[in-house]
C-alpha cells in the first residue's frame, strides 16, 4: 500500500458498487465506489473541490470533480456525463466491476478562508458536482456553525435534469439553507423559480461583502453571464470563486497540457479566483 | 573536484571493466547522425560528435515508457487491477554527455521531481545513472548556451567532465558518483594543474558566438507578452510538425496511453507535444490552443516566461541548438526570445494611438 503514495500513476482498485441514472435523459449516471483494500478509503482523504482521474484498465481515465463528501464515508460518488471514449465506456459498466481511482487531485475550495463567512453558491447543469460535496459538507452538524448565511442558486433546463433532485428538495425545506432552484421554463408541477441562472441570481443572491464569497461552477455560458451579475451585487473578484476544466493526463502537474498560462489546472488549481485567472491568460 | 589526466587506451579498457558493473549508454553513429544508444560488448562510444541529433534525454525519459499494467482476463483473481511497472534501476552511465544536456536534465528534474510528486520512473532512473560528461571543443554555430546559464565546460548535473587532449582526456571529478565510476573501471588519474584545463575551458567558451538577451524576460507582464502582435509573425510558418519539441532536451510534456495485447493491457508514458492540436482538445470540441498561432505561442512563453516566473532559475532552454538546427521553416528561438525580451508594450500601444 506504501506504493500508492509513492506512485501518483498508479489508481486505488475500486468496486463500482451503485449506478443510478442522474438526469431523465440519461445523459449522467452517478456512480458509487468502494474501495477494495483496507486503508485506502483513508488514504484518499479529500476535501470538497477536488477531483479524481476515474481509470479503467485498457480504456484510459478521465479527471472528475468528486460529488461525495469526505462526511460520508465508506465510498466516494461521481456523477459522470457521458461524453468520451472513457466516459462512453464507464456509462456501459456493470455494478461489481473492478476498476481505479487516482486522487485526491487539484486544490479545493478555500474552506480556511471560507470559515465564518457567508457562501452564495451558483451552479448550471451537471457542474454541480463538487458543489453538492460542498452543500453536504457544510450542512453536516460539526460544520454548519462554521458558517454564515448559505444561498443556492441553481439552475437547469428542465426539473428532470437537476442533479441530486432529491437532496434538493429536502434542502429547500431547511432553514439553515436559502434554495433557489430554478428551470429556464415552466413545467408542470414545478413550484419554484423559472428562468435563467443569470437573473435568478440577480434576483435572490445576498449582496457581495467582505464577509460573502461566492463559488460559481457551470457552462460558459452561465459563468459569461452570472460574473457581470455578481459583479454588480457587489463580490469583489477575489470573493469569486471558480472551478476551471481542461484537458488532463496525469493530473499532478507533470504531463503539461492543461496550463493556462503559468499555472496548472490540474494541481495549481481546478479552483481559482477571479482574481487570479484575470492574471493568466485564459487558456481554458 | 579532482583533475587529472587518463590515456585514452586506458580509458577504454576501463569501460570494458565497467560493464560488469554498468550499464553504458554513449554516442554511436548511424548513417549521418549520432544517437545515444546502449553500448553493446566490446562496443565503444564514438566521441567524434558534435552533438546528437535527438537529446538524450530519452535515456531517462524514453519516448514511451511502459508504466502500469494489468490483467482483463476475469478468471484471474487480480483483473482489472492496475500495478506498476517496476523500473530498471541497476547503474548506468551515460558516456559523452555534452555539457547543455547534462544541465537540461536538471531541468526537466523540476518537472518530474516534486515536493508534493515524484514520478518513480524518473527518480529512480536518474538516481541509478552516473553522467560522464564532454566537454564542447568544437562547438557549432547553433550553439548559444554561454548566454542561458551554461557552457562548453559547464559541470552542473555531471558526475565526471572529460575534456578531449590528444592522446587523453582531462578528466575533472565532480561527485562522489563520478569518483566511484572511475574506482570501478579501475582507472588511475595521474594529476594535472588546472592550467591546461582552464586554458581549453576560456578557448571554448570564446568559440561560442551565438549569443541570446534573457535580462528582460522575468520583469516583462505575462499578459503583455501574451498579446504581443508578433506572435502572428512568429507562427507565420510554423508546421506544427512537433520536430522542435522532440529535440528539444528540456521538453517533457507527455500522453497517457492504454494498450491491450490480448487479456492483458499496460498503460504508456509518451512524449506529447504542445505543437499538436490534440494535446488541449476538450471532448466537447472546444480547443484552449486550436490555432497554430496559440501553440507556438505557448512553446516560447513556457519555455522563456511561464518556466522563469514559476521555478525563478532562468530559462527553460540550455542553448543546444537543436530546434534551430532542425525546424523545417527556420524558425529560431533565438530570434523568438528577442522579440520577448525586447518587447515593450506601452510604447507600442501609444505608437497604435499615434
Amino acid at each position: 500500500m506504501e506504493e500508492h503514495v509513492q506512485n501518483p500513476y498508479v489508481p486505488y482498485p475500486v468496486r463500482i458498487d451503485d449506478i443510478a441514472v442522474a438526469t431523465e435523459d440519461k445523459s449522467l449516471k452517478t456512480f458509487k465506489f468502494v474501495f477494495l483494500n483496507d486503508g485506502d478509503e483513508e488514504e484518499f482523504s479529500y476535501q470538497p473541490g477536488q477531483f479524481a482521474e476515474l481509470s479503467v484498465a485498457g480504456i484510459g481515465e478521465i479527471p472528475i470533480g468528486i460529488a461525495s463528501s469526505p462526511v460520508e464515508k465508506g465510498f466516494v460518488k461521481f456523477t459522470v456525463f457521458k461524453a468520451g471514449v472513457v466516459t462512453s465506456h464507464l456509462h456501459n459498466m456493470k455494478v461489481g466491476d473492478i476498476m481505479g481511482l487516482r486522487g485526491p487531485l487539484g486544490n479545493w475550495y478555500p474552506w480556511d478562508l471560507l470559515e465564518g463567512k457567508n457562501i452564495l453558491i451558483v451552479g448550471g447543469g451537471f457542474a454541480f458536482t463538487t458543489l453538492r460535496s460542498s452543500i453536504v459538507s457544510m450542512l453536516d452538524p460539526d460544520n454548519r456553525p462554521k458558517f454564515g448565511n448559505i444561498d443556492v442558486v441553481y439552475g437547469a433546463r428542465t426539473p428532470g435534469m437537476l442533479l441530486y433532485k432529491d437532496e434538493l428538495i429536502e434542502w429547500e425545506k431547511r432553514d439553515d439553507i436559502n434554495m433557489h432552484l430554478t428551470i429556464d421554463a415552466p413545467a408542470e408541477g414545478w413550484e419554484y423559480n423559472v428562468g435563467f441562472t443569470p437573473p435568478v441570481t440577480e434576483q435572490k443572491a445576498p449582496q457581495g461583502d467582505d464577509d460573502t464569497y461566492a463559488i460559481v461552477c457551470g457552462p460558459p455560458v452561465m459563468i459569461k453571464f452570472t460574473l457581470p451579475v455578481l459583479e454588480k451585487l457587489g463580490y469583489a473578484h477575489d470573493h469569486i470563486i471558480m472551478s476551471l476544466e481542461n484537458r488532463m493526463k496525469c493530473g499532478f502537474g507533470m504531463c503539461g497540457r492543461c496550463g493556462i498560462g503559468k499555472e496548472l489546472v490540474c494541481k495549481d488549481g481546478p479552483v481559482f479566483t477571479l482574481d487570479q485567472i484575470n492574471q493568466t491568460p485564459r487558456e481554458y | 573536484m579532482k583533475l587529472g589526466k587518463i590515456d585514452k587506451k586506458q580509458w577504454a579498457e576501463g569501460l570494458d571493466a565497467l560493464r560488469k558493473s554498468f550499464r553504458l549508454l554513449g554516442p554511436v553513429k548511424e548513417d549521418t547522425y549520432y544517437s545515444f544508444k546502449e553500448l553493446k560488448e566490446g562496443e565503444q562510444p564514438d566521441f567524434s560528435f558534435l552533438n546528437t541529433r535527438l537529446s538524450p534525454k530519452s535515456l531517462l525519459f524514453p519516448q514511451s515508457e511502459a508504466i502500469v499494467e494489468y490483467s482483463l482476463d476475469t478468471r484471474d483473481e487480480d483483473h482489472h487491477v492496475m500495478k506498476a511497472i517496476e523500473t530498471d534501476a541497476s547503474p548506468r552511465a551515460i558516456l559523452g554527455i555534452r555539457p547543455c544536456d547534462a544541465k537540461a536534465v536538471t531541468l526537466v528534474n523540476l518537472n518530474f521531481d516534486t515536493p508534493e510528486y515524484k514520478d518513480p520512473y524518473w527518480v529512480k532512473t536518474l538516481a541509478a545513472t552516473t553522467f560522464i560528461g564532454l566537454a564542447c571543443d568544437t562547438p557549432k554555430s547553433t550553439c548559444f548556451c554561454t548566454s542561458v546559464g551554461c557552457g562548453p565546460y559547464h559541470e552542473e548535473g555531471l558526475d565526471l567532465l572529460l575534456a578531449d587532449e590528444g592522446q587523453t582526456y582531462l578528466v575533472k571529478i565532480l561527485t562522489e558518483k563520478g569518483e566511484n565510476f572511475l574506482s570501478a573501471a579501475g582507472l588511475d588519474m595521474v594529476d594535472e594543474d588546472t592550467t591546461l584545463f582552464d586554458a581549453k575551458k576560456e578557448a571554448a567558451q570564446a568559440k561560442i558566438t551565438s549569443s541570446i538577451a534573457v535580462d528582460n524576460l522575468k520583469s516583462q507582464d505575462i499578459l503583455d507578452l501574451h498579446g504581443a502582435p508578433f506572435w502572428e509573425e512568429v507562427s507565420f510558418a510554423c508546421l506544427n510538425c512537433g520536430t522542435c519539441t522532440y529535440t528539444c532536451p528540456t521538453c517533457w510534456c507527455f500522453d497517457l496511453q492504454d494498450e491491450i495485447n490480448g487479456k492483458t493491457g499496460k498503460r504508456f508514458k509518451n512524449w506529447d507535444s504542445c505543437m499538436f492540436p490534440l494535446f488541449t482538445l476538450h471532448t466537447t470540441g472546444h480547443n484552449p490552443r486550436g490555432t497554430k498561432l496559440q501553440r507556438v505561442r505557448q512553446r516560447f512563453m513556457h519555455k522563456l516566461k511561464y518556466f522563469v516566473d514559476k521555478y525563478d532559475q532562468g530559462i527553460m532552454c540550455v542553448g543546444c541548438g537543436r530546434c534551430v538546427n532542425q525546424c523545417p521553416v527556420n524558425i529560431d528561438i533565438r530570434k523568438v526570445c528577442a522579440l520577448m525580451n525586447d518587447y515593450k508594450a506601452d510604447e507600442l500601444a501609444c505608437a497604435v494611438q499615434e
